[in-house]
């Protein structure tokens, strides 16, 4: 809150950007207070990771300075306050905070929690909740990721020229030696972070976890290597093509577990068809497309983080070019 | 006695905060951190709707009958991730334009449009 009121007075972005990232932490630490840990798990490595960290690429690219703003701020605090004293006026009729007798979980809730250790045979009722009861729901919001990959991809994909590389990677090898601590931390890191990725992934049946959050991890830590060991480092390691095709290849999958259930003679999604036994399926089902989401969204992310990282190098190039132009004139 | 809607409030006052940084700002950036805070007090509220009084969290346990409501959590959960997709593409957005025009300063985009009306430039309005 308090955070939040900063956010509006700076006028440095550099700034304001981490305290966005704060701001992401301590929401996730109030879902963790909110009991909802798998929210908050997804929040601490989104909100107060990926975000931040994208938005400081931005703005090193469109430069750190907010000018001084000449609207004129009555007109929309009006809007502001009018907006918030209608809501608050709505709340009025809300349910007390932490009310058992809520409309919101007198319907389908009290369904999922009695019923689906019978029905789907996993512990984490988001899980068993996100991945077969509204699995439908979850292939959609798989989708918009990976549309959202798709559109960053359009619009900021960069072609490659060779003869700059070489010149950056130069440039990048001699800046990051320069952290020598830092890079040999962070190369022991890695490989943990990369198992405790797979871990979520695997272990999302029986504590918070899954496919959302194991992706947004498994990226982080290609991140942090792209970050500290230079681009074209990564892109040697993780190729683009590459990962643009395990992008498409997890939807796929995802979806593939719908028609396998529709050959099987059970409707889209139904996963109790896929094996004998109902709870056996239902399991196989929930690792597949976990499997899928995971690998669409961690895929998702470091394209869209290398693409945000390559148009920034390309810029840089062109501006140290023309630095260079204007010094020989 | 009020006390009990005063998560409501508090997510009511973050989202007019994000709404005023939206009205209020001419950056481009700025208004996309309005937009995230906006989208965060909406997850705030979500996730205080599924709260339940001595509930815990909803991992199915053998000594454990009061649960907090599983399904706003599953909501967000992917509400999140989706929102950092197109948290992106708004940058990327923000990225293309500052190529075009030089600034994300949404007043010096509309007065460089103005300029040359014969050259069709979209610019974004968030």
């Amino acid at each position: 809150m308090v955070v939040a009121i900063a956010i509006i007075k700076m006028k440095d972005l550099f700034a304001v950007v981490m305290l966005t990232g704060i701001y992401g932490l301590l929401s996730a630490s109030f879902f963790v207070a909110m009991d909802a840990v798998d929210v908050a798990f997804t929040e601490a490595s989104v909100g107060a990771g990926i975000s931040t960290l994208l938005m400081l690429i931005v703005i090193s690219m469109t430069g750190r300075r907010e000018k001084t703003t000449r609207h004129k701020p009555f007109p929309a605090l009006l809007i502001v306050a009018i907006t918030g004293g209608l809501l608050i006026y709505g709340t009025l009729d809300m349910p007390y905070f932490g009310s058992v007798d809520a409309p919101s979980h007198s319907h389908i809730a009290a369904r999922y929690i009695n019923d689906s250790m019978q029905e789907v045979g996993v512990p984490n009722i988001v899980t068993s909740v996100l991945a077969s009861y509204r699995a439908f729901d979850t292939f959609g919001e798989v989708i918009v990721i990976f549309t959202a990959g798709i559109g960053v991809l359009a619009l900021l994909s960069v072609t490659h020229r060779p003869e700059d590389n070489d010149k950056f990677s130069t440039i990048n090898d001699s800046m990051h030696e320069q952290h020598l601590v830092v890079r040999i931390v962070a190369k022991m890191l890695i490989p943990f972070i990369l198992l405790f990725a797979l871990y979520v992934q695997f272990h999302g049946d029986f504590g918070p976890g899954g496919g959302f959050q194991a992706g947004v991890i498994f990226a982080a830590a290609i991140i942090l290597y792209a970050m500290l060991f230079g681009l074209n480092t990564a892109r040697k390691v993780i190729n683009q093509t590459f990962i643009q095709l395990i992008a498409a290849t997890g939807v796929l999958i995802y979806a593939s577990v719908g028609v396998a259930s529709l050959l099987s003679g059970g409707n889209f999604f139904d996963y109790n068809v896929l094996s004998n036994d109902p709870i056996a399926g239902q399991h196989l089902g929930i690792l597949i497309i976990e499997w899928g989401v995971g690998c669409t969204v961690c895929s998702v992310i470091i394209i869209i983080f290398f693409n945000f990282a390559g148009r920034r190098e390309i810029q840089q190039n062109n501006g140290s070019k023309y630095d260079t132009n204007q010094d020989l004139q | 006695m009020l006390m009990g809607l005063f998560n409501d409030w508090v997510v009511i006052m973050l989202m007019m905060i994000g709404l005023y940084i939206v009205i209020a700002h001419g950056n481009l950036i700025k208004k996309i951190v309005g937009l995230t805070l906006f989208q965060t007090s909406v997850f705030i509220f979500y996730i205080s709707i599924a709260n339940v009084e001595g509930g815990t969290a909803p991992i199915l346990a053998d000594d454990i009958t009061l649960y907090s409501n599983p399904l706003p959590h599953v909501l967000i959960l992917t509400a999140i991730v989706v929102g950092i997709a197109t948290t992106a593409l708004a940058l990327s957005l923000v990225v293309r334009i500052k190529e075009a025009y030089g600034t994300i300063e949404e007043e010096e985009i509309q007065r460089q449009d103005n300029q040359t009306p014969e050259v069709k430039k979209e610019g974004k309005q968030s």
